[in-house]
């Protein structure tokens, strides 16, 4: 009975050895948390969840999607900032990671994070209704410039990546950004409907969320701000040749994880991730939402972010809305 | 192709045994998930999205449709059995249906929300066949404008439900809408009443709030009961369709305002299935014969309110298939799964694909048929809850809602949340201020902020753009007479009775 104790005995502690052999040999050796810091749903959720799936396959390992809602992003970016640096828990941080530490949000900015690689971008449009007497971005503009006050523009919350959009191609344009009011929405789609509704004049959200109504003939887009024409609407000219701007403004997404994880980890899940990037399951998901794909790995992805924050700031200073 | 082709071909999308089975499945999951408090339809139909991308375009909608229409109706379970509404959709007659629990009435309650969720379902999909591109033509025509009456009317809904005084009653909304005011999400992307607190820039989330003034309090309520509780009446549960012949013979009017009603809120792109059951059940006691029974276990409000949510669903689809725009969280996500699976919402659909659109219409025909069956099963093994001792059955709630709370956001602060609300809403019943106001007024506080603030940032603050369109006009004077009309009517009396004096 003492000898099968013991044999017992030595197996368990041989197979504990064996596990925690495996576990400083292999990471992953558990479940992995993705915290998306916006609701299920959106095009940053579906965007998470099929890279989690896909990352799923390559590690070995679940990769669970977590939703942290709420203040506008803050709750979501705070937490995969402030989780262990151990590799567990990552996140997709968003485009307003650069935005809210400017209005005094929160303290986090790019750089509080390790980034991994930017996986999408979706750059900004000029909507309005398809019977607007406007036929391209230059009689809009000259309209704006007439009648300093007459538009107002929706499609995200105030200070929002569209209204910084449109406020920065107005500051690019010299009108002042005030010519154009900002009607605050819940996101594209209401602003959108709004705009049908003859609520508001001008919708400067992405190709992608004005989609359907632009297939349905209801919505017009005049311009596309990128340096390059949409893959899903090439007939949209991009603002540089519609009246010579350089102003850009996109909004991203990328996986990141807290600052300090060892860069063991960072190259691991950097390698994952650019397979997954490069699937075709990847690629197809993103080509039939009509989202943008931008591949960036850690350094480039932040010096993307560096430039997209600095972007950002400059605008929300000419806005008024930075503190 | 002519219709009847289109049907055929659409048949033989529809029934294919791996598309039954999906159904099936999905509908076993949706039930599961309503039934949980704290896990709500949007939910269900999020951790959906993953599995659907590997089907084929019809089971992957089918999936999505299934799951929601019975987590929509398993959120009336713990309502009725516990207090504890497994989706806001059910918060409207939660304390109706418990009330009739505690009279031994379970499975009338629980019956009359099953058969008339189905009426109602089936009622929003014959308008979404029939009518969607005609109807949601009249949705886009809705702006800020629009948005604001309807609100107005959807918060006069708080004077009608629950409570006897007036007074307490709009005390309650005005609760209410302070904590809808708390957070970062305004017009104004202003932080307000957070305290430098990360958590509370996100606002009170409406489903801890709701669970802890419907289920903490009640458990709060046995706690302090030192005098032996009074037991539910616990009968062997009978037919659970007995009587609902009967319920549909007295009350057609009931369910067919319901069903309108709850269509049209539902197409409107800015409402909900929420929002169409507060407001037919208001509209139920409003028309009532016996709106004094409303409120103690009175099976009138169910029926229309159970009908409103069911079809409101529907409704919700009809923006989501003809213009992509989402008539509610739920078609947000399926407009996603629409574009993956190559159905792109629009015009172009009904052109492209009829046979698709077809079958979509079909799963929610069949959707709502299973869903009878079913749901009869899952009532059948709930009310088993009701044997158990309330001392062992409370700590089992209280953990439940813990749970629940910590699910929406993952966070303990949602548990937080759930606990405080619970005591503020016991200490209300405790001295006779309804809940049900005070949640209403979270869930129609903020739109009706967003309304109107965006509607004066657009007329540059004039208040007559309330009355300059025509459909907001007309609806500006609809929601003036109802709230004025007691005032009126008052006035107009006193004057008739003053040369009798």
């Amino acid at each position: 009975m003492r000898g099968f104790k013991a044999f017992v005995t030595g197996l368990v502690a041989g197979a504990a050895m064996l596990v925690a052999a495996g576990a400083q040999a292999a990471y992953p050796d558990r479940p992995i948390t993705m915290i998306v810091p916006w609701g299920a749903g959106g095009g940053t959720d579906a965007t998470a969840r099929i890279i989690a799936s896909l990352m799923e396959k390559e590690l070995g390992q679940p990769v669970n999607v977590v939703n942290r809602t709420g203040g506008s992003g803050v709750v979501g970016h705070s937490a995969i900032a402030q989780a262990a640096p151990d590799g567990y828990t990552i996140g997709m941080i968003t485009v307003e990671i650069a935005m809210m530490h400017w209005q005094g949000l929160t303290e986090l900015t790019p750089a509080s994070y390790t980034p991994i690689g930017l996986v999408n971008a979706d750059p900004a449009g000029i909507h309005v209704p398809a019977d607007s007497p406007y036929k391209s971005v230059n009689d809009l503009l000259a309209a704006i410039k007439a009648n300093p006050g007459k538009f107002k523009a929706s499609g995200t919350g105030q200070g929002g990546i569209w209204h910084l959009a449109i406020a920065g191609l107005l500051r690019d344009q010299k009108i002042d950004p005030a010519s154009v009011g900002w009607v605050p929405s819940n996101g594209a789609a209401p602003g959108l409907q709004d705009m049908i509704a003859g609520g508001v004049q001008i919708v400067p959200c992405s190709l992608p969320e004005a989609r359907a109504l632009i297939e349905a003939g209801k919505v017009k887009s005049l311009a596309i701000m990128d340096p390059k024409p949409s893959a899903l609407f090439p007939n949209v000219p991009t603002l540089k040749s519609a009246v010579g701007s350089d102003w850009t403004m996109a909004a991203w997404r990328g996986i990141a994880a807290p600052k300090g994880v060892s860069k063991e980890v960072s190259d691991k899940l950097l390698a994952v991730l650019k397979k997954v990037y490069d699937s075709k399951d990847y690629q197809g998901f993103m080509a039939q939402r009509g989202f943008g794909i931008i591949w960036a790995g850690p350094e480039d992805y932040a010096k993307f972010m560096a430039k997209s924050d600095a972007d950002l700031g400059a605008v929300m200073k000419a806005v008024g809305i930075a503190k | 192709m002519d219709f009847m082709h289109l049907f055929g071909a659409a048949f033989q999308l529809v029934f294919d045994p791996y598309v039954l089975l999906v159904m099936f499945c999905a509908a076993v999951f949706g039930l599961f998930v309503g039934a949980i408090p704290g896990l709500t339809a949007t939910m269900a139909t999020a951790l959906l999205v993953p599995i659907t991308f590997f089907m084929p375009p019809i089971p992957a909608i089918a999936a999505i449709v299934t799951a929601t229409a019975m987590a929509i109706f398993s959120g009336d379970i713990p309502g009725a059995l516990l207090r504890i509404p497994g989706t806001p959709a059910s918060a409207a007659y939660t304390d109706e249906a418990y009330q009739m629990t505690l009279k031994g009435q379970a499975e009338t309650a629980l019956g009359a929300g099953l058969v008339f969720s189905a009426i109602g379902g089936l009622f929003g999909t014959a308008v979404l066949v029939t009518a969607a591109p005609a109807l949601a033509e009249i949705a886009l025509k809705f702006s800020s404008f629009e948005y604001f009456w309807l609100v107005i009317l959807g918060l006069s809904a708080a004077v009608f439900i629950g409570s006897s005084s007036v007074l307490k009653a709009v005390i309650a909304l005005l609760i209410g809408l302070l904590v809808g005011c708390v957070g970062l999400e305004n017009p104004g992307g202003y932080p307000r009443f957070t305290f430098g607190n990360t958590e509370l820039m996100g606002g009170v989330s409406l489903i801890p709030m709701m669970v802890g003034m419907f289920a903490i309090s009640e458990v709060l309520r046995f706690v302090v009961k030192t005098d032996p509780p009074a037991r539910m009446v616990v009968k062997r549960l009978g037919n659970v369709f007995s009587g609902m012949w009967a319920l549909a013979v007295k009350y057609p009017a009931a369910i067919l305002r319901g069903s309108v009603l709850g269509t049209l809120v539902g197409i409107q792109p800015g409402a909900g299935a929420d929002m169409a059951s507060w407001m037919s059940y208001a509209v139920s006691k409003k028309f009532s014969r016996e709106p004094e029974k409303f409120g103690t276990g009175h099976v009138e409000g169910i029926v229309e309110s159970g009908a409103a949510n069911n079809s409101a669903l529907a409704g919700a689809w009809i923006p989501a298939l003809v213009f992509g725009i989402p008539g509610d969280s739920i078609t947000a996500i399926a407009i996603g799964v629409l574009y993956l699976k190559g159905l792109n919402p629009g015009p172009t659909l009904f052109l492209n694909n009829p046979e698709n659109v077809y079958a979509i219409f079909l799963v929610f025909i069949i959707a709502n048929i299973i869903m009878v069956p079913l749901g009869w099963l899952a009532i059948r093994l709930a009310t088993n809850i009701l044997r158990v001792p309330g001392n062992i059955l409370m700590p089992v709630i209280l953990l439940f809602c813990a749970v629940g709370a910590f699910a929406i956001n993952n966070t303990v602060f949602g548990v937080t949340v759930t606990l405080i609300f619970g005591l503020l809403a016991f200490v209300m019943e405790e001295n006779g201020f309804p809940v049900a106001p005070a949640i209403l007024g979270v869930v129609l506080g903020t739109m009706l902020e967003e309304n109107f603030v965006t509607s004066m940032i657009k007329a540059d603050g004039n208040l007559l753009v309330f009355f300059e369109r025509p459909i907001s006009a007309g609806l500006g004077v609809v929601t003036l007479t109802i709230l004025f009309w007691p005032a009126a009517s008052w006035l107009v009396r006193q004057l008739r009775a003053r040369p009798a004096r």
